[in-house]
């Protein structure tokens, strides 16, 4: 049934900006009835921008879209309902307190009031049958797994007469059956003439389920092709599409001695998220490993898990040869581990403290800056003036909080603190997430002056040039596990965007490219 | 049946009955998505206007009536406050509590007392005794030989259940209460189903405090309500927010309260004070047993606007 002749929706020239960025670049996207297209790129590549604009969320600066042979304009998420449009959204509109049935009527709107729950669950099961979700009618929301909660939405969506599901990111909090039963209701759905759009970062699945594969990259279609005709390889190469160069000037590395070791490193996934299995790596004094990976593939966990914020259920952790496995996050930091976390507001910085409070937060209890339990505000000031200067922090006392300086400034205070401590090992994520080329180039260069002074970093970013720039080795981190680490002589971006689609590990790599 | 234990269940039923309603008008406003920590002064606002109305013209139904109007008044208030502007619930429904209780007792000496501190009474309901049921033995005198708020208080557990279990209205004001978003995302306005709730939460609320005064005490003094309202507040959470729970819980609080009564017929050597904490042990044993479960409504004391205005 794929291919068919007439499409179902044509999304022609859209075009997207957000300030100096174009979201979507002038995007064509064509999808049939009865067919699944997959939508393939990196964090940033404009697919969600694109997904909510034909959803009503976002509109458009130019660009059409006809559905069914009816323009869609000036649309909101209602109307596209309306017009037969779902879109299963990474995280659940669902009520957990409230049954499977009661969800149903909630989503069915005025046109739900006069229905009965007995009809509404007849129908919840008939649907549920037919395409093959295995949905009981009368489960509570909260009780389900976020599989069975996904299949909720999409019975949501059908009842409310969709015939083109918007699927996003769908898999990324799924364990492997739970993935395979969501690809066998996708074939179901797919049999039954609904058209399905499917976005995702993972290179195997789009090539399993998608008849045709759309790939973006900064906002503009660079790939389209059938599935048939795609190699993994070659999808890679488009996500990432990239190559490697030096971005500035760096020594090479000197590594001594091993200052952090994780062996066989493992912790359960918290709900929502992801967990570890198995993490086992080291970095010495003098080097950078840089973790690469999309979003939401552990890379928050490992580092919560090094820091001390989560327990490592299973493995052993040593810093500097001790082993922290089971020491709480103030001995780490004893033992010279510094973090510094990717959301600064909520973890690292009490935004209504002052610059001069913040610089010496994680070592307030400590002379110089308190004395038998006494504040000492002369080195408070001194310490929040020799950061401002070295750091360029641009604040006009050390006395106003912290809440009203830019994302920038902000992150070099975190930076600065952290920095100051001359940790032997650092663990940092997307530190300079947010920040101008000037803040970013700052940041960069101080964490390489960290390793040159011989500290062991381990610097995790989802933005692929920067761990590029970075590291002396380089990682992918792909559910949850560590799909390979290579050395910077050895980095490739093929072979990066394979591992991050999770398409193979380091062996087997080698087989397809020999 | 022995004298002394029916008299002891009598007082069960009327410490309950107060309870009940206010209770019940809890459960709306949480169900919701709002904190009922006005309960206190919603009960205390329907006391006064039972008695005002009742006192200023003699007639026992416009005291009823007014006792409505006040509750709600105050859930207006609370409405304005914590759904339209977004303060915090907890804060808001404390300062309604201490307001009500100034505003009360300027008015009795104000408006009614002329200055000076009135001493009003007011008729008391008549029993209804029920036809046929009543004329069983012990079981007719206590269950179908009360006033008339009574019935109501304890009858009201039906339909409330049915509406939130099966009106598509209360399917909409429980979503307003534990996922605001999505009930947006389909079309609903929780703010508006919030505001709503608490008013008429807060109506049923002050109908309690009609029952202190024209069921049992006959007059109004000040802070009247002594705590009710937070007692109404903790037999929702032992109630686990749903109306026949919580029917057990106030009747349970009631028992509490009555036992320190037989305590000291009795004379037994337990502190009546003990007692009478009994049922805020409860609650913090249910609380703390639970936790902040399923159960509780997931977006209570959460505010939540309009996303188009805001």
């Amino acid at each position: 049934m794929a291919g068919d002749s007439i499409p179902l929706l044509e999304m022609r020239g859209i075009v997207k900006q957000y300030g100096s960025v174009a979201a979507n670049a002038g995007i064509d996207l064509t999808v049939s009835a009865g067919s699944v297209v997959g939508l393939l790129g990196e964090n940033g590549s404009g697919k969600s921008t694109l997904m909510k604009i034909l959803f009503g969320m976002v509109r458009a600066d130019s660009g059409t879209m006809i559905f069914k042979g009816r323009e869609l304009s000036g649309h909101s998420p209602r109307a596209a309902i309306g017009a037969g449009i779902g879109m299963i959204h990474q995280h659940f509109m669902l009520v957990e307190a409230m049954t499977i049935t009661e969800n149903v009527i909630l989503s069915l709107g005025p046109a739900g009031r006069r229905l009965r729950k007995r009809e509404v669950s007849r129908l919840v099961r008939e649907t549920s049958e037919r395409y093959g979700l295995d949905l009981d009618p009368f489960a509570v929301v909260g009780n389900l797994s976020l599989g069975r909660r996904q299949r909720v939405e999409i019975v949501k969506a059908l009842m409310r007469g969709a015939e083109l599901l918007i699927l996003d990111e769908p898999t990324s909090n799924l364990s492997p059956p739970e993935v395979d039963r969501l690809l066998s209701v996708i074939r179901r759905l797919r049999a039954e003439g609904k058209a399905i759009i499917f976005i995702s970062h993972k290179l195997g699945e789009v090539l399993e389920i998608c008849d045709q594969i759309v790939v973006l990259r900064d906002g503009s279609v660079v790939g389209h092709s059938e599935s048939d005709a795609c190699t993994r390889v070659g999808l890679a190469s488009l996500m990432v599409g990239r190559e490697l160069d030096e971005v500035f000037e760096r020594s090479t590395a000197s590594p001594g001695l091993k200052l952090l070791e994780l062996h066989n490193v493992s912790v359960p996934a918290a709900p929502g998220g992801s967990g570890l299995s198995d993490i086992t790596f080291s970095v010495r004094s003098g080097e950078i490993l840089a973790i690469a990976g999309i979003d939401g593939n552990g890379q928050l966990e490992l580092a919560e898990t090094i820091a001390g914020l989560r327990p490592a259920k299973v493995g052993t952790i040593e810093l500097a040869g001790t082993d922290i496995t089971n020491t709480g996050v103030a001995d780490r930091i004893a033992t010279g581990l510094s973090y510094i976390p990717a959301d600064r507001i909520g973890t690292s910085l009490v935004p209504s403290m002052t610059i001069g409070e913040n610089l010496m937060l994680r070592d307030s209890h400590r002379a110089p800056f308190s004395v038998h339990g006494w504040l000492n505000s002369s080195a408070l000031d001194d310490n929040a003036h020799g950061a401002i200067s070295a750091f360029g922090i641009r604040a006009p006392s050390p006395n106003i909080s912290t809440k009203r300086l830019s994302g920038g400034n902000q992150q070099k205070i975190v930076v600065a603190r952290e920095l100051a401590r001359a940790p032997k090992v650092l663990i940092a994520v997307q530190a300079t997430w947010g920040l101008d080329p000037g803040a970013t180039q700052f940041i960069l260069d101080r964490l390489l002056r960290l390793r040159n002074d011989g500290a062991a970093i381990v610097y995790i970013s989802s933005e692929l040039e920067e761990v590029l720039a970075l590291g002396d080795r380089i990682g992918v981190m792909f559910d949850g596990r560590i799909a390979g680490i290579m050395s910077r002589a050895d980095a490739d971006v093929t072979r990066i965007g394979m591992m991050m689609g999770g398409l193979e590990t380091q062996s087997s790599v080698e087989e397809i490219r020999a | 049946m022995d004298s002394a234990v029916l008299d002891f269940l009598a007082a069960t039923i009327r410490i309950a009955t107060p309870l009940m309603l206010a209770a019940m008008g809890g459960i709306i406003s949480e169900r919701a998505g709002v904190f009922a920590v006005g309960l206190e002064g919603m009960m205390l606002a329907g006391a006064f206007g039972a008695a005002a109305g009742t006192f200023l013209t003699g007639s026992t139904a416009i005291g009823i009536a007014s006792s409505i109007g006040c509750g709600a008044l105050v859930g207006l208030t609370v409405a304005v406050v914590a759904v339209r502007f977004r303060a915090d619930q907890m804060v808001t429904g404390l300062a309604a509590n201490a307001l009500v209780a100034g505003l009360t007792s300027f008015l009795l000496r104000g408006v009614i007392g002329h200055g000076r501190t009135p001493v009003i009474h007011t008729a008391l309901l008549d029993p209804w005794p029920v036809p046929g049921l009543s004329a069983i033995p012990v079981i007719g005198s206590l269950l179908f030989q009360q006033p008339p708020l009574t019935y109501l208080a304890f009858t009201a557990t039906v339909p409330l259940y049915w509406f939130l279990v099966n009106s598509h209205a209360g399917l909409l004001l429980r979503a307003a209460g534990e996922n605001p978003a999505a009930a947006y995302s389909v079309g609903a306005n929780p703010a508006k189903i919030r505001t709503v709730a608490t008013i008429a939460g807060a109506a049923i609320t002050g109908l309690g405090g009609a029952v202190l005064v024209l069921q049992q005490v006959g007059t109004f003094s000040d802070g009247m309500t002594g705590g009710r309202g937070f007692l109404a507040l903790a037999a929702i959470i032992v109630g686990r927010w749903m109306p026949f729970g919580t029917m057990a819980a106030c009747l349970v609080f009631g028992a509490a309260e009555a036992m320190h009564l037989w305590v000291q017929v009795l004379g037994l050597p337990v502190s009546s004070y003990i007692v009478q904490m009994l049922p805020y042990l409860l609650a913090l044993a249910v609380l703390a047993a639970w936790g902040r479960s399923v159960v509780m409504p997931a977006a209570i004391g959460v505010a939540y606007g309009d996303p188009d205005r805001s």
